[in-house]
């Protein structure tokens, strides 16, 4: 699906609960201390195994779950599960997108009630809901089954250090180029392998043509910048054990990220505007761009915005650092997971899973919503990778992106903190590269930045 | 300023003798009934919700360690807070610039139809007023798209004319360019509520005014303008109020402008993604009600300066 950032999450200690002088209260307590916070059922994260029967007698009791989620016409899929299971009725509701539908979440959670069972969740925003200890661990739920019915390195995404399974994978986003055919090929441009041909294209293209960029790297779209480290290979968040965070997002990698695209900002001769706004879809209706690196939704949604320029579009693999390893990053997609308030969790992780993995909802999430697929099967589907795109030329376009799903790293760790690692990335990095000033400096002030906030939270912050 | 009517409870006199009724209401209870309504709903809506934000200003919670009773130290720490203090100077330059145009030019539209002087004068009325009708979110995407410097038409037509593109979503431009919308948004509001108490100006007045030999404009300086005064007094707080609260317009502009609109441009904005971004749901709140007092001296500066004058 689209991109987005942010995500919210909160601390769910009871506000009643007044921290005694002994100091911290583990969760557990505070939760069930919480009056009406509690979800009660068997919603507990120790990793006892649901038997069958428990499932098959929770599966034919009449239940109502309620699902949020912005996914155009999801009814279809959720019609597939009432199907199976015409006990369970799932109600769909529209929370917003992105930012909006987290912040609601965030404080449904808050408030002890109001939660659906089953949410709509990025894999970026899938930490920022487990510091809080809001998500329902799947594992005791069958969910281990799935593992390889998905992509290895959407698994290691939902995963947690303990084995437990925060959420069902439901369509991802690594990262590719599409680009200009017609305008490489007026300029004698051969598709960029690595990143500096990539650089040496955009000398070239702008000179030849000043109102013509090889591509626009957006300022506010820290989900891209994320991605684009991804493939680098930076480790820029991880944590370990409750409140241990290590922040690194200056280290070498992202240093050498910040000088080329930084630079060629500065060179001016790539565009730095705010992107999904109405000039950038003139833009790239206009032919200013010559190419959009983007993710495997990217695609369908460029068919759908840029019309005009239908025939002239290619797909490939992003530009590579390292032309022995070929690598990418991922940007956007996202799961289901169940909220750990659920007062139906055999249910709600039940629909979690068929809705991802049961074979027709999967396919009809790529035939109906164009969702880039993360089961195995049906990337691996002739009548899927087969299908020849006439916006791209007739190209393979679904191929392309298996295959560039394929080396997307499984250890990309996302901080328990999104929205303010987002807008922290924005304020600095996205500000300096807008404004064509020194992107290296301005990595050192989002180091310094979220580390300040880290420790204010409370978080024992590893200096890299 | 709420101007609540305070229902009368001076009882009517009857011929005859007065009959009690009994076990039911004494006559003179009936009002604070009337009022019932409106103060449960303040309670609930209004006092109970900024009694909890207080409460919370209070505290400080922390994704890890929980919650704490920190006193009065997010208003102290607000007080230092330079992006608190760039905002609210920020809204309180935007209004003493922004207010004073919009207002003027509202007076001038409302002495304007009153005149009597124009034709289509019900047709202007309304295209003055229109655009306070349009929503300030659809507006304000509306003039993103207007002001966008490749794409938009003025760039269009500065392009056209051979001229550079001012470039409205700039650093140097953004202030003027949200001045310009809020304007837009407001100068039909401010105008109707002007041209309002104008049409409440007795005919005798006018007639005095014209007996003793006055033009149209001695008429509008010695007779409408004093009219005016409270209406006016009542749209520049309103105004001045609505400045510093200012959020819709810049949230808005932030997508097409990320690096000129950061989450600290207005103090509103601040409080916003204090608690939607970095969750610091207590700071907010305090950072809140630091704008509400910062709010309040400025709007009873504008009250004692008024009445001083009045007076003097």
């Amino acid at each position: 699906m689209r991109r987005s950032n942010s995500t919210p999450s909160q601390s769910q200690m009871s506000r009643r609960l007044l921290l005694t002088a002994a100091g911290a209260v583990s969760l557990g307590a505070a939760l069930s201390a919480c009056g009406g916070g509690d979800g009660g059922g068997s919603a507990s994260s120790s990793s006892k195994p649901v038997s069958q029967a428990d499932i098959d007698t929770a599966m034919k009791k009449p239940t109502e779950l309620t699902f949020w989620t912005w996914v155009p016409d999801i009814d279809q899929e959720v019609a597939l599960f009432e199907k199976k299971y015409p006990a369970i009725k799932v109600k769909v509701v529209n929370a917003g997108q992105g930012v909006q539908h987290y912040t609601k979440l965030r404080t449904a959670i808050k408030a002890g009630s109001g939660a659906p069972d089953v949410a709509q969740m990025e894999y970026q925003a899938i930490p920022t809901f487990t510091i809080t200890d809001s998500l329902l661990d799947l594992n005791p739920y069958g969910a281990a089954k799935l593992k390889d019915t998905f992509v290895d390195w959407t698994w290691g995404q939902v995963s947690g250090p303990k084995g437990e399974i925060w959420a069902i994978p439901q369509d991802t986003g690594p990262m590719g180029m599409l680009y200009r055919a017609d305008i490489f090929e007026k300029h004698g441009i051969e598709p960029p392998k690595t990143w500096d041909d990539f650089a040496a294209a955009a000398r070239k293209l702008h000179k030849a043509d000043p109102e013509v960029y090889l591509t626009n790297l957006a300022g506010n779209e820290a989900a891209a910048w994320h991605g684009l480290l991804w493939q680098a290979g930076a480790k820029p968040y991880a944590t370990s054990g409750k409140g241990n965070v290590s922040i690194d997002v200056d280290d070498t990698i992202s240093k050498k990220l910040a000088t080329y695209w930084g630079g060629l900002a500065q060179e001016g001769v790539i565009g730095v505007e705010p992107d999904f706004t109405d000039a950038w879809f003139s833009a790239l209706n206009k032919g200013k761009y010559a190419t959009w690196i983007t993710a495997a939704w990217g695609p369908v949604f460029l068919a759908g915005s840029a019309k005009s320029t239908a025939g002239k579009w290619r797909a490939a693999p992003l530009p590579q650092w390292d032309t022995s390893k070929p690598s990418s990053g991922n940007w956007g997609g996202s799961t289901s997971a169940v909220i750990k308030q659920s007062k139906n969790p055999i249910a709600a992780a039940v629909f979690a899973q068929f809705l991802n993995s049961d074979p027709a909802s999967a396919k009809l999430f790529n035939t109906k919503q164009s969702f880039f697929p993360a089961t195995k099967p049906l990337l691996e589907d002739p009548s899927f990778t087969g299908a020849a795109a006439p916006f791209y030329g007739g190209q393979k376009v679904n191929q392309a992106f298996a295959d560039i799903g394929e080396t997307v790293s499984p250890d990309f760790q996302w901080p328990p903190f999104l929205d303010q690692a987002v807008t922290d990335w924005t304020e600095t990095v996205g500000t300096a590269l807008t404004r064509k000033k020194d992107a290296v400096a301005a990595l050192d002030a989002w180091q310094s930045r979220l580390t300040t906030y880290a420790k204010a939270q409370g978080f024992t912050v590893k200096a890299p | 300023m709420t101007a609540t009517t305070v229902a009368s409870t001076e009882e009517p006199r009857r011929a005859g003798p007065r009959r009690r009724p009994r076990g039911g209401l004494r006559q003179g209870a009936a009002g604070p009934l009337f009022v019932a309504p409106f103060m449960v709903l303040f309670l609930l809506m209004f006092l109970a919700p900024l009694g909890y934000a207080a409460y919370l200003s209070l505290f400080r919670e922390k994704l890890i360690g929980g919650n704490a009773f920190v006193g009065l130290d997010n208003y102290v720490t607000a007080l230092k807070d330079p992006l608190l203090r760039q905002g609210v100077t920020r809204v309180a330059t935007f209004l003493v610039i922004q207010v004073p145009l919009m207002l003027l030019l509202a007076l001038a539209f409302a002495l304007a139809l009153d005149s009597g002087l124009l034709r289509l004068a019900r047709v202007i009325r309304l295209g003055i007023f229109v655009p306070y009708a349009v929503p300030s979110v659809v507006a304000t995407l509306m003039w993103g798209y207007l002001y966008g410097p490749d794409f938009g038409p003025f760039a269009q037509l500065s392009e056209k004319l051979g001229l550079p593109a001012p470039h409205f979503l700039g650093d140097g431009w953004m202030p003027v360019s949200l001045a310009n919308i809020v304007t837009w948004e407001f100068v039909g509001y401010n105008m109707i509520i002007l041209y309002a108490a104008l049409r409440t100006v007795p005919q005798e007045l006018y007639e005095a005014a014209a007996m003793d030999g006055a033009g149209a404009w001695r008429t509008a300086w010695s007779i409408k303008l004093p009219a005016l005064r409270p209406a006016l007094l009542l749209t520049l707080l309103f105004s001045v109020i609505g400045s510093f609260q200012l959020f819709n317009e810049p949230k808005l502009l932030q997508p097409v402008a990320p690096d000129v609109i950061d989450n600290a441009y207005t103090a509103n904005l601040y409080a916003y993604s204090l608690a939607f971004t970095g969750q610091q749901v207590n700071y907010s709140a305090a950072v809140s009600f630091f704008l509400g007092l910062v709010i309040v001296i400025f709007s009873y500066a504008v009250l004692f300066i008024a009445n001083r004058r009045r007076t003097s």
